[in-house]
């Protein structure tokens, strides 16, 4: 069904799949932060700090962005909005209220046009094609947009008969009220039901039709933390089936783990875009390691240890970025040797918290230019200048190993080249399974 | 770069479908309902009756006399047609026929603008619009099917009431006009033919205001400014064609009055647009 809908429209378009804007997207967007987006990427991704190449060919994109703009009054909702949303992936838009997520979504499905800049959805403009792009489109909004005055199978029934099913309708209202676990309310006014019910019963809405793009806007909106979880599981899980998805959302918490391809807006423009793990890449291009010490200022002496690129120390530990994760053994030993009493050692997985963050930090430090121009020139982040060295007292270290010699700021145990980095010590014990490929991220 | 056009159909079905859901909502919200009900009774029972009844069983004929020369201000067609032998049983056949005819204009009007001032902003504050405007329904569907939605709760009011007020005058005034005489031929002209096009040139201007306030509030107070004059027309002219007596001058005053309300909806349907149910439209 779904195919049949995408070959009529592409039919109806003469353009067969193709994207129109795709060739001056990827050259212009390449030489910006959109990289690697036609990777397959799982949850797990976010761990990965792998570079991974941008593809030379990028996957088909079913919704494209191009310079959009758009003017409600003298505000200014999007400006010079691009946005491409790779197929079959899961893509969250990131950005604070007012970025002009919402504005986004109408745009896609034609449900507003935009003052300027190109719009495609399925290869079609949905300004002049809305009715062959909407009914492949599947739209749950931040308020859920349901009649409270109708039960949840009308409100079902209503959509279904809006979509065009008929044969089978009933069958599908039925199927997608127990698959989002609201079949037991189904009959009931939907004014009754709680937020949550609310929720669920718009997301089987959504797919009530089978859609090939679904379109979140913060779905989680207004639910309490359990609800919120169960509603993202639901999303998880429909995605399964090879939709792509479109969620926008400001809970930095809800997109981790869920999104395949980041977009980050802020008014009304893309910062970046990209996959998790090439964007964490691109910012924290070596591995970060957080360490603490019982006392934490004999950390300090790891600065001018090679291979140790930045570090930073706060009242919670240090931070270190090294260039090869597989240092961190030999780091410890060195530690342990100087008697150090090392209370953590975690390599840090930066989340899109981090990068979300970052990304705002050093816009905010930009006083050159604002939004998508700074963006472009961000750096890598660092963990941060080096603090002063701090005069360290000799620590009485009754349970920790013999200090060996040559102590203070250097290494003294293990004999580590300067470059190319060391051979991996086969000491190093086998990560956990969940961090298996956070440690694996670090190999160059 | 120059996109493929690509007409968009209209699909009947889906403006039944939008509609058909209205109306679903309207019967399931007894607070809008029932002041219909109750508007359609004191229009076209409780006042027929108790006037009808007054001025048929009266004891005083003095009284009966006084409104029967009230008559003589109907033109001498429409005298020539009152029946009756006594002066109560002429001036109850006179105000069953002519009294009562705005009636009939003044309740669907009514009804039908609260429903309509309601149908498009009202999706709007409801939120529901979001879900219309990202919904395969074209524009022209959503319009048609809210007037028909507005339209029906009216319309169906007039005509239970009016079949409703037909029964009554015949059981009350037939027996002195010498049996059964209503409706009359202007009657069914004025139900059949007159009332629908103004019932629909009200509304395409109920919808526009409807599609373009910012609240259902708003709707209906500038429903208002509009509704009362066209009230005050169709008052006039359906009273006119009553009185006057020739039905081919009622017939002429409704074909005028389709002219009106069809250009008056065509041009209707380009206010409903998608910004406009997502109420971002400047």
């Amino acid at each position: 069904m779904v195919d049949a809908r995408r070959r009529e429209a592409g039919d109806a378009a003469g353009v067969h799949g193709a994207t129109p804007a795709s060739g001056r997207w990827a050259g212009r967007r390449g030489q910006r932060l959109r990289i690697g987006a036609d990777r397959p990427i799982t949850a797990s991704a976010m761990t990965d700090t792998t570079s991974t190449p941008p593809s030379a060919t990028a996957s088909r994109a079913l919704v494209e962005l191009a310079g959009i703009g758009h003017h409600f009054g003298s505000n200014e909702a999007l400006r010079q909005l691009d946005l491409r949303v790779p197929e079959g992936r899961i893509t969250v838009v990131l950005g604070p209220n007012g970025a002009g997520k919402t504005t986004a979504i109408r745009v896609i499905t034609g449900a507003l046009h935009p003052d300027r800049g190109l719009v495609r959805t399925f290869g079609l403009d949905p300004d002049t094609a809305g009715h062959l792009v909407r009914p492949r489109c599947g739209v749950v909004s931040a308020k859920p947009a349901l009649y409270d005055r109708l039960s949840g199978r009308d409100n079902l029934d209503y959509a279904a008969e809006l979509y065009r099913l008929r044969r089978d309708k009933d069958r599908r209202i039925d199927e997608a009220a127990e698959r989002f676990g609201i079949g037991p309310a189904l009959d009931q006014l939907v004014g009754g039901y709680s937020t949550g019910m609310k929720t669920r019963l718009a997301l089987a809405r959504s797919v009530l039709h089978d859609p090939e793009l679904l379109l979140f806007d913060e779905p989680t909106s207004g639910l309490d933390p359990e609800s919120s979880m169960a509603v993202l599981e639901l999303i998880r899980e429909m995605t399964t089936g090879g939709r792509t998805v479109v969620m926008c959302t400001h809970l930095l918490s809800e997109a981790e783990g869920l999104a395949d391809h980041v977009v980050i807006m802020e008014g009304g423009t893309d910062l970046v875009a990209g996959t998790p793990g090439d964007l964490t890449h691109r910012f924290w291009p070596n591995p970060v390691v957080a360490l603490d010490a019982e006392d934490n200022r004999l950390l300090d002496r790891m600065r001018a240890w090679p291979g140790v690129m930045g570090y930073r120390r706060d009242p919670s530990g240090a931070r270190v970025e090294v260039d090869d994760l597989r240092r961190l053994p030999d780091l410890v030993a060195g530690l342990v040797a100087d008697g150090v009493r090392l209370t953590r050692v975690e390599p840090h997985r930066p989340t899109l918290e981090d990068l979300y963050f970052a990304i705002r930090r050093q816009l905010s430090g930009d006083a050159r230019s604002s939004g998508r121009e700074a963006a472009s020139a961000l750096d890598p982040i660092s963990v941060g200048p080096l603090p002063p060295t701090p005069t360290v007292a000799p620590v009485a270290a009754p349970f920790a190993a013999p200090v060996a010699s040559g102590g203070g700021d250097r290494m003294p145990t293990i004999d580590v080249p300067d470059a190319p980095p060391p051979p991996i010590t086969e000491s190093v014990g086998a990560p956990p399974a969940d961090d298996d490929e956070a440690l694996r991220g670090g190999r160059p | 770069m120059s996109s493929p056009t690509h007409p968009e159909p209209f699909v009947w079905r889906r403006m039944w479908v939008v509609a058909r859901t209205d109306l679903k909502q309207l019967l399931k919200s007894k607070d809008y309902w029932m002041p219909m009900v109750a508007l359609g009774m004191l229009f076209f029972v409780v006042l027929p009756t108790a006037l009808l009844l007054t001025l048929t069983h009266v004891g005083s004929s003095t009284v009966a006399a006084r409104i029967s020369d009230t008559l003589s201000v109907l033109p001498p067609e429409a005298r020539a047609a009152v029946r009756g032998a006594s002066p109560g049983a002429r001036t109850a056949y006179a105000l069953a026929v002519y009294l009562f005819a705005p009636v009939a204009v003044v309740v669907p009007l009514t009804i039908s603008t609260a429903v309509g001032a309601a149908t498009i902003v009202g999706e709007r504050e409801r939120g529901t619009g979001e879900f219309l405007a990202h919904s395969p329904a074209s524009t022209r569907e959503i319009y048609m099917g809210k007037l028909i939605a507005s339209v029906i709760p009216g319309y169906i009011t007039t005509i239970v009431g009016f079949a409703t007020y037909s029964i009554i005058v015949n059981l009350v005034v037939g027996p002195d006009v010498g049996g059964w005489f209503f409706p009359t031929r202007e009657w069914w002209l004025m139900m059949l033919w007159i009332i629908p096009p103004f019932l629909l040139l009200t509304l395409s201007l109920v919808l526009r205001l409807s599609a373009r306030v910012k609240s259902t509030a708003a709707a209906q107070q500038a429903s208002g400014l509009i509704t009362l004059p066209l009230i005050a027309i169709a008052y006039g002219q359906a009273t006119g064609s009553l009185v006057g007596g020739s039905w081919v001058g009622g017939f002429w005053l409704g074909t005028i009055a389709w002219i009106v309300a069809a250009i008056s909806l065509h041009r209707g349907v380009r206010s409903v647009t998608r910004a406009r149910l997502l109420g971002v439209a400047q």
